[in-house]
């Protein structure tokens, strides 16, 4: 699409576009000499603060258990969100009215809370009513912050899921005469799953990016928090931002490509319907979209 | 029974949080749109450029750009935005960095409106002489933009309730009042009610507002 909106280059077009690049490299150095030079005035690119990340004590005692955690978090929250994310996403699509309102509310009221709510508000439930320990407890919060969340969210992939698929093979299903359980759970589901996966890959992306906010608002020792205690200890700030920043960039980089490569696969795959789920479809939820309902979430990649 | 709302600013943090939403949904919707100009441009730099940033900043969590914003920006950099006080920084801060988090995703919904755009346009729009700029400006984008309101307006609606990592730097913003009024009231369920109630009335009308607006906007084909 990109090259539809110019032509092939001629030579002025040639020599305007060199002017630009250079225009634009001359901006971007003007802007890297600006970092490089006040990073040097302060002090935060001497070697001995870079040096640490070297070795591979802070590694071991900070970066390596801070990121566990993170996964740790975000993997059970996964875990958990997805059945109870499909539960509400076959609700929805009940014949029962009452069934179908009730999911509906629920899935849309957790949908429009933002996560951080939840998190202190469930970091509070859990100090007052439950036996929790005040160790366990920011683990317990933050996942079930992401539950929450992130189960509102997959029954909307789920729904978007079956409703994906061609209209035949419920049709198919009740022609040879099964009942509407048994349609779901042997013909729908199993391939609204595998449609679903390449958005369920990305949703990761989102769990593991809002662990990082268990981290700073209610003390969940993950990957940014550790970061601090690393700071505090070689006084390396910008150092330390960049190596973090630098691992969930990995990681959550190698998630998508994962998805993205999920994704190319199953469209190309001649057992699927054809029906795929990619992260961009899920944009497409809009208010106004499947179903007509007034949807009030985001899509699953921000 | 809402007694313990006395002593608190709960509509003070509420009209924080939407100055928060507003600002840095204009700073998102301007910069996103550069960066989709960027990605699409012939300027083989200006294209990579925006690849780098878009793959980059989606992938770094939110709140670890807006602490940075806060200790790094800010301490190590002095771009304090010419704040005068903690409060007012704090707030500045969260703007660039909520901005240029969001920036990325309004990108790549620009970038897809762009693709909805039929070739045909763009190659009549060549055809009559336009060149790369006017056929982006008066051809191309005010088709995308009508194709993308809803992808923008989930967007939006995101970017509202990711006001709320504002608080990790310490931004009075609807998070950090529930925060410290769950700390110090007993009515636990009560106050959590309140701030849910609240961003549902923020983010429902955005909703059903910009869902309405997409459909009378589309563009029929």
């Amino acid at each position: 699409m990109t090259s539809v909106l110019y032509d092939t280059p001629g030579p002025r077009a040639k020599r305007r576009n060199a002017l630009l690049s250079v225009v634009f490299l001359v901006l971007l150095a003007a802007l890297v000499w600006w970092i490089w030079s006040v990073l040097d005035d302060k002090n935060q690119l001497q070697w001995s603060l870079w040096q640490p990340f070297t070795t591979s004590q802070a590694w071991t005692t900070y970066l390596l258990p801070g990121l566990a955690n993170t996964l740790k978090a975000a993997a059970l929250a996964m875990v958990i969100a997805l059945p109870l994310g499909a539960v509400f996403g076959i609700a929805r699509l009940s014949d029962h009215r009452s069934v179908r309102v009730v999911a509906g509310v629920v899935v849309e009221f957790f949908r429009s809370i933002p996560v951080l709510l939840l998190m202190l508000f469930a970091n509070e439930l859990y100090s007052r009513y439950t036996q929790v320990t005040s160790d366990n407890r920011p683990m317990y919060a933050v996942i079930t912050g992401l539950v929450l969340y992130n189960a509102s969210v997959l029954a909307e992939v789920v729904r978007a899921g079956i409703l994906a698929l061609p209209k035949g093979q419920s049709e198919a299903a009740y022609a040879i005469g099964l009942r509407k359980g048994q349609t779901m759970s042997s013909i729908l589901l199993p391939q609204a799953v595998t449609a679903m996966l390449p958005a369920i890959v990305s949703q990761l992306v989102v769990i593991v990016k809002d662990t990082a906010l268990g981290g700073v608002m209610i003390g969940y020792a993950e990957l940014l928090s550790e970061r601090g205690t690393l700071a505090a200890n070689y006084a390396n700030v910008f150092a330390s931002f960049v190596v973090v920043a630098a691992v969930y960039v990995v990681l959550n980089f190698a998630l998508t490509s994962f998805a993205g490569w999920l994704e190319g696969r199953l469209r190309r795959s001649k057992r699927s319907t054809g029906a795929v789920l990619g992260a961009e479809d899920m944009e497409e939820m809009n208010p106004a979209g499947v179903g007509g309902t007034a949807g009030t979430g985001a899509g699953g990649t921000i | 029974m809402f007694d313990f709302l006395q002593g608190y600013d709960v509509l003070g943090a509420f009209w924080m949080t939407v100055k928060l939403t507003v600002f840095s949904a204009v700073g998102s919707l301007v910069w996103g749109t550069l960066l989709a100009g960027m990605r699409v441009s012939p300027v083989p730099l200006m294209r990579w450029f925006g690849t780098v940033y878009v793959n980059i900043v989606r992938n770094i969590p939110l709140t670890v750009i807006i602490v940075f914003a806060s200790l790094g920006l800010a301490d190590i950099f002095g771009v304090t935005l010419g704040a005068s006080d903690f409060q007012i920084q704090g707030f500045r801060l969260a703007i660039l960095g909520l901005a240029g988090y969001t920036a990325a995703f309004v990108c790549e919904s620009i970038r897809a409106g762009i693709n909805t755009v039929p070739v045909g346009q763009a190659e009549a729009a060549r055809a009559i002489g336009l060149n790369f700029a006017q056929t982006l400006r008066l051809i191309v984008l005010p088709q995308a933009f009508r194709a993308v309101i809803s992808p923008l307006a989930n967007v939006l609606i995101a970017l509202t309730k990711n006001t709320t990592v504002a608080a990790a730097i310490g931004v009075a913003e609807a998070a950090a009042l529930m925060k410290k009024m769950i700390e110090n009231e007993a009515q636990t369920l009560a106050i959590g009610a309140v701030f849910a109630f609240g961003f549902v009335v923020l983010t429902l009308p955005t909703g059903l507002l910009l869902g309405w607006l997409s459909k009378r906007m589309a563009v029929k084909r």
